[in-house]
């Protein structure tokens, strides 16, 4: 094997549930405060995964008292303390900027029927 | 002391640190070097040692070279360069490995940048360039170089377009991430001079010391 690839191979996770664009996931992040450490969750719709081995990431959007936020974060970050995918959604497009410009009943994605 | 080994690049990647930040790294493959000759102030007139990297095959070295190499018999190199020392602890056949160099540690990297050919002032001295539409004729052209009047010549080193890249580049004091020397690895925070399977060279930092 190339070295480099098994360098990223060993900063990867196996711990990550598969998940795609469109599914709604709880991301648990550990956050550091002086020496406390708590973890907070961040839920939303994944609109893109990149891909990359160790390099991945996947950006989360959530609207929060009507403003929109989007989280990036690297797939294979030791910052994630885990993830939970809580829907599989249907749609049809692996990037889902549209719905930066949709807000309420539009920006809803339907659940996938069996999975 | 002055520490220094011979090692090829090959490639870049993304690691993680203690804190979950992502650090770009630099790995490099540094195989054992063979101290092939030993220079001394009493006969060459300054300390050194001259490394060998990189295996050959001994018919493709010539005589006058094999003879060179096999005072250290241990083989053919493909490269041969000397680094000063300050202290005579080394002997011909010594091989020096990764773990001169321990993570933490600041190292300089010398190596040939990648070549650009013949490049205009744009990209080679970053100059501005004009408008690129509404009638402009001016788009990535250098401008005035030297008055019709007053100078009426070229200064002497004047920003012109030319031959880019493929010089002998050295980054300073980049930090050692990691070394694993059952892998011959050196892994280094931030980039380095060159392509991949290029041949690079690390030396302690001249700037700072630990």
């Amino acid at each position: 094997m190339n070295i480099v690839e098994m360098i990223e191979k060993e900063h990867m996770r196996g711990d990550i549930p598969g998940f795609k664009a469109g599914d709604t996931v709880k991301v648990y992040v550990r956050i550091i405060e002086g020496q406390k450490q708590r973890i907070q969750a961040f839920e939303g719709v994944v609109i893109r995964k990149r891909r990359g081995s160790s390099r991945a990431n996947f950006t989360v959007r959530k609207v929060s008292y009507g403003i929109g936020v989007e989280r990036t974060f690297p797939l294979h970050s030791p910052v994630i303390d885990r993830i939970e995918v809580v829907t599989r959604g249907k749609v049809h497009r692996s990037r889902l900027y549209y719905l930066r410009s949709l807000r309420g009943k539009k920006a809803r994605i339907k659940e996938q029927a069996n999975n | 002391m002055n520490k220094g080994i011979i090692g090829k690049k090959l490639g870049m990647t993304q690691v993680f640190d203690d804190d979950g930040a992502a650090v770009g790294v630099t790995a490099i493959e540094v195989e054992p070097s063979v101290v092939v000759q030993v220079k001394t102030k009493s006969k060459e007139g300054y300390d050194a040692i001259q490394l060998g990297y990189g295996r050959k095959k001994q018919k493709s070295v010539t005589k006058p070279l094999q003879g060179h190499f096999n005072k250290a018999n241990k083989g053919f190199f493909r490269k041969l360069q000397e680094f000063k020392t300050d202290d005579g602890k080394y002997e011909v056949g010594q091989e020096i490995t990764a773990d001169i160099f321990k993570a933490g540690d600041f190292v300089d990297v010398i190596g040939t940048s990648k070549g650009k050919g013949f490049a205009g002032v744009v990209k080679r001295h970053s100059f501005r360039g004009g408008r690129a539409t509404h009638g402009s004729m001016f788009h990535r052209a250098p401008g005035s170089i030297g008055a019709s009047a007053d100078p009426s010549r070229v200064f002497k080193g004047t920003r012109m377009g030319g031959h880019m890249g493929d010089v002998r580049k050295t980054i300073q004091n980049l930090k050692v991430w990691q070394v694993r020397p059952d892998r011959n690895l050196i892994l280094l925070k931030g980039s380095i001079p060159g392509c991949k399977n290029g041949f690079v060279l690390i030396k302690q930092a001249k700037k700072i010391s630990l």
